[in-house]
């Protein structure tokens, strides 16, 4: 397991290192397009080809990657916080104020938020920079997506209520919030990593998907997301196996993170 | 526990109530409401667009519009859809049993995979089988849902199938941190040390400690199945309330809209009542 | 009997029903892309309705798509005024309709007063509503019937082509018809099963009746993906309109299966807003309403590029309003503008824009600077704004892209007018102009760039309005070209659409399909649905 980690880091200090250096490794850019080339496999000048207007594919991997692999965790965090303090705070204090978290994250769960994020759109100039569209796009993400979390915390807090361990603590004289913190948030971890974990891709996806409301990642700035939608144009897969290049790599960095946040003491083989 | 239930299903009525209402503002207010994709045909005189306009004007006041609705609703007459220009009830009622079908059973079977996958990689106990573990789930749930229900086409599979790769990801990740967290606990440590084998701890040891929350979530799995298949069966081609869902959305429908967000509102509230309630049964029968 | 005379039976027999099996035809199969709206052919206004329209209604006359001249059809000969107010039609005898029913010049009579009942408000009857008035129908025969206007209705005979015959008497209005296929069952959300009409009229040179085919099964699917899937996979046997990557893919395997017609009528084109009070900043306003700006940007567009790029050479660069396919109408004396971004810069230059540091400034240090939206979904859409964003800023323009869900880019093209510039496309264009009214007058809701203007804004808005109207009244066709042939010169000096390119008609037909041919008209593969025939021993499993 030790090793697994350490191959998880380099892994990702790898990913950090070469997309922070995409001026230099790409130094053609993520916007310029070679339309002599439009939808190119891979050469000793474009390693993972081009895309459909001609734009080197791993130039836009690598600058893609500074956006969402940025963006996509800072509003996991987000959402995971808002459900830890939502959810887990319910939970733990139980009665009227879990019923009615419970009844407000139930309803959070149905309502139509695909409107509200049209609204937003209307809301932001046209000509807004894509800096503020994209940081934009990526708190709303986070802001909407703590409900099913928090839903699963509260169940989560509430049975950790009445464990020996908190009722030890309160009989000690630790009270209130400090309990809530210190003795029953750290035995949440567990579905507060899942849910930070499964929340990256889901941003990364979903970001791509707000492109039809206008919101996301502009152009001709790259995203993940918007890479990973270039699969759904593959009828056949062994036509251009290169463009399944962004999808390996953003599982073996999900693995990596994964890796990295599993360190429960559980007893494995050696 | 009658009374429980019975409470339960007023909270569930009411909430419906306003998320109804909730939805019909975010859905007027919304840019684009009083469009028609039709006023931008030259062939239609400016009279015609003029009462394209005008058929919408009985919704411009939403609390007007919901109260009209539910008094309709009240006798059955759910309205009649703009998109499809058919009455709403009948539209549903065509439909729901194929959305039924399909996350119904892609929810099964996503749990189904999730659960078998969790159970061995907890019996088997090694790093490398938690690391093609985390592989097969993150894989999946880096692939966009459109990708999935185009593999679930091409491969001629139902499109349940799509759905069931959506949920799986997310109930393994739940499920495979609980039970770690679980196997982490004094009492496993003395439930080996007695000489139990590992399916009996799996099962009667380290499982009903985290049922609470997999009960939960599974009340969760349920709205994020019905919302999977709104991209799955505009995809797939599968005639559902999903696809219903959609040409509503892209049409601002607002009649539809409103009966399909309340249809979900009910499912969405009567699943996690439902996943409270078990919860709440077990613990009592426990304590 | 012995085994060798059996044998020869047997081929005798799988040889026959081979030979009556490409006569009975089966069923063919295709995908609309949408849940029709209405099967009532008055009142269809969408693509799938359209189509339900053209396989099961009878017309008096149709506009045959390939060789795009008008050719009788339940009228056997018609006759319009000198004054374009009234045509008589001479109608086929022994015609019945699906139920039994026979069809005379009350059925004309019910369906053309039903077209114009005000309350109606489709595309079809509004065509012909040019002036306000009531319709009269005068039963002249049984088989002869008169309908007058009253205003002269340009191209009379031809709008025609788009009106459905119903039933007079029958209860099922809707399920009564004329056309060679009539609607057996429907599936919400699934598909649409069209059969052979028993009673259809029309038979073939050799007195054989039509249609080959015994049946048409409809699919209604969205996704082009899964459409050129099952098409691949023999589950469809033509896709009527397909996209330029599929296209070049099943090139590749498979060349006999498409199709390019060649440049179709439909466009893509651009526009700046230039709406008076539109709530944009005043200078970008005078830059839109200023039309060296406009032909500067029109200038500094790779249209090649475009053309090569984004649709793999399956389209033409345009540069005015009509596509060179509508032979009639396109102006040939119009010169093609050629990508000259140096020239662009300096028209800018002249105007007072200055390029520094790689960003054009106006005369008053404003930055050039706009954003250009359309609609999500169509992704040659978006590849042809990127490609326009990277030529402008060659000329340190900065366009920003962005992609808007329809309704809420209607409401701000139609209704709001917050917006700069916007890239839309035209489709399923008439021949005629006339059908573009709309467009282009300036009073009109569709004048896209200053919709519903009082009086016009500029005096070229006005010559146009001038220009439309003379074509409109006039009974000759050599005056209406002039006209609208002024109109098109127009358009190419003021620019308010910068047109790009007219996409080519590409279709995929089935090697198991006989006797299409591909144009560039509506419906595109179908247009003669019923001489198709499916070759049943070639067909892929189902």
């Amino acid at each position: 397991m030790r090793s697994a980690r350490t191959l998880a880091c380099v892994i990702l200090l790898v990913v950090c290192v070469l997309s922070l250096a995409a001026n230099w490794i790409a130094p053609a850019g993520y916007a310029k397009q070679f339309r002599e080339a439009p939808g190119a496999p891979p050469s000793t000048q474009h390693w993972l080809g081009t895309d459909e207007l001609g734009r080197d594919r791993f130039a836009r991997v690598l600058y893609g990657t500074r956006i969402s692999l940025l963006l996509a965790p800072a509003a996991a965090l987000v959402s995971t916080l808002l459900a830890a303090a939502l959810g887990g705070l319910a939970g733990y204090v139980g009665g009227i104020w879990l019923r009615l978290a419970t009844g407000f994250t139930d309803l959070f769960l149905s309502l139509p938020w695909l409107f509200l994020l049209i609204t937003v759109r209307a809301l932001l100039p046209l000509n807004a920079s894509p800096f503020v569209s994209v940081l934009i796009t990526f708190l709303i993400l986070g802001l909407l997506g703590w409900a099913a979390s928090a839903r699963v915390l509260a169940t989560g807090a509430h049975t950790l209520r009445s464990s020996d361990f908190v009722l030890q603590a309160r009989a000690s004289g630790v009270r209130g919030f400090r309990l809530f913190a210190v003795h029953v948030l750290p035995n949440l971890k567990p579905i507060l990593y899942a849910q930070f974990w499964i929340s990256i891709p889901v941003f990364i996806l979903s970001e791509a998907n707000l492109g039809i409301l206008g919101l996301g990642v502009a152009e001709p700035l790259p995203s993940w997301g918007g890479l990973l939608r270039e699969l759904e144009g593959m009828i056949s897969f062994r036509d251009e196996p290169w463009r399944l290049v962004p999808l390996i790599l953003l599982i073996v960095v999900m693995t990596s993170f994964q890796t990295l946040l599993s360190n429960e003491t559980e007893e494995v083989a050696a | 526990m009658l009374w429980r239930i019975a409470r339960h299903l007023l909270a569930i009525v009411g909430l419906v109530l306003v998320g109804g209402l909730i939805s019909a503002t975010l859905i007027r207010l919304a840019p684009g409401f009083d469009t028609d994709e039709r006023q931008l045909n030259p062939n239609l005189n400016a009279e015609s667009v003029r009462v394209l306009h005008d058929a919408r004007n009985s919704e411009h006041n939403v609390v007007k519009f919901y109260i009209s609705y539910l008094r309709g609703a009240l006798h059955g007459d759910l309205g009649i859809s703009h998109a499809l220009e058919q009455p709403i009830q009948s539209l549903l009622r065509d439909r729901w049993r194929v959305t039924a079908r399909v996350a119904g059973f892609g929810l099964l079977l996503g749990w189904l995979l999730a659960v078998s996958l969790a159970f061995s990689v907890s019996l088997a106990r090694s790093s490398g089988c938690e690391l093609v573990g985390t592989a097969i789930s993150g894989a999946f749930l880096c692939i966009p849902a459109a990708v999935l229900a185009l593999l679930s086409v091409i491969l001629n599979s139902p499109g349940y199938l799509a759905i069931s790769l959506i949920v799986f990801p997310k109930v393994y990740r739940y499920s495979r941190n609980l039970l770690a967290k679980a196997y982490a606990m004094p009492h496993i440590t003395a439930a080996r040390a007695r000489g139990l084998g590992e399916l009996r701890i799996l099962l009667w040891h380290a499982l009903p400690v985290v049922a609470p929350q997999l009960l939960t979530l599974a009340g969760i799995t349920v709205s994020i199945a019905v919302g999977a298949s709104i991209p799955v069966e505009s995809l797939c081609g599968l005639p559902g309330i999903g696809q219903l869902a959609w040409q509503a959305a892209l049409a601002r429908d607002l009649p539809l809209l409103v009966n399909v967000t309340i249809l979900v509102t009910l499912v969405t509230l009567l699943a996690n009542s439902g996943a409270d309630v078990i919860v709440h049964m077990t613990r009592s029968r426990q304590a | 009997m012995s085994r060798r005379m059996f044998s020869r039976l047997l081929l005798c027999l799988s040889l026959l029903t081979g030979i009556t099996a490409a006569q009975d035809g089966t069923v063919l199969r295709f995908c609309l892309r949408a849940e029709p709206k209405t099967f009532d052919p008055l009142k269809v206004d969408d693509d799938s309705s359209l189509t339900i329209r053209y396989l099961t209604g009878g017309v008096l006359v149709r506009a045959n798509r390939q060789t795009q001249a008008l050719e009788p059809e339940l009228a056997e000969s018609w006759k319009i005024s000198k004054d374009a107010r009234q045509i008589t039609f001479k109608l086929r005898h022994g015609v019945r309709f699906s139920d039994g029913s026979p069809f005379s010049a009350e059925d004309v009579a019910y369906t053309v007063t039903r077209l114009m009942d005000p309350e109606l408000h489709s595309s079809t009857g509004d065509a012909f509503r040019s002036g306000n008035g009531t319709v009269t129908t005068k039963i002249l025969a049984p088989d002869q019937i008169a309908v007058a206007f009253s205003a002269p209705v340009v191209g009379l005979d031809r709008l025609f082509d788009q009106v459905a015959i119903l039933s007079a008497h029958s209860a099922k209005k809707e399920a009564t018809v004329l056309g060679p296929f009539m609607v057996a069952e429907y599936k919400p959300g699934a598909n649409i099963l069209l059969k052979r009409n028993p009673n259809y009229w029309k038979r073939d040179a050799q007195g054989r009746p039509l249609p080959y085919l015994d049946s048409i099964r409809l699919d209604i699917q969205p996704n082009r993906d899964v459409e050129v899937l099952r098409f691949r996979r023999g589950e469809l046997d033509l896709i009527n309109s397909i996209d330029t990557e599929y296209y070049d893919r099943l090139a590749a395997s498979q060349p006999a299966v498409v199709h390019d017609a060649g440049a179709s009528l439909d466009s893509e084109f651009l526009w700046f807003n230039q709406v008076a009070n539109a709530p944009i900043p005043a200078y970008k306003r005078s830059w839109f309403r200023s039309a060296s700006f406009r032909r500067a940007v029109s200038g500094a567009i790779n249209r090649d590029d475009l053309s090569r790029v984004v649709f793999n050479g399956h389209a033409q660069p345009a540069f005015g309003p009509v596509s060179p396919a509508n032979k009639f109408w396109f102006n040939s004396r119009l010169h093609s503008e050629l990508y000259k971004p140096e020239a662009a810069l300096q028209r800018l230059q002249g105007d007072g824009f200055r390029l520094q540091d790689g960003t054009l400034r106006d005369k008053d240090g404003n930055a050039v600077e706009f954003s250009i939206v359309t609609n999500a979904g169509n992704k040659y859409r978006e590849r042809m704004a990127v490609l326009i964003q990277e030529d402008l800023s060659k000329i340190g323009i900065k366009m920003n892209v962005v992609t808007l869900d329809f309704p809420s880019l209607i409401e701000r093209i139609a209704q709001k007018f917050n917006y700069e510039a916007a890239i839309l496309g035209f489709q399923n264009v008439d021949l005629d102009p006339n059908g573009q009214m709309n467009i282009w007058l300036s009073s009109a809701e569709n004048h896209a760039w200053n919709p519903q203007q009082q009086t016009p804004a500029t005096a070229w808005e006005g010559e146009i309005d001038r220009l439309m109207r003379e074509q409109a009244s006039a009974t000759d066709a050599k005056k209406r070209k002039a006209a609208f042939d002024r109109v098109q010169e127009i358009v190419v000096e003021q620019a308010p659409f910068i047109y790009l390119i007219n996409k080519d008609a590409l279709s995929a037909i089935s090697p198991s399909v006989a006797g299409a041919s591909p144009v560039i008209l509506h419906p595109q593969t179908y247009w003669n649905a019923e001489r198709l025939t499916i070759h049943s021993t070639t067909q892929a499993s189902r």
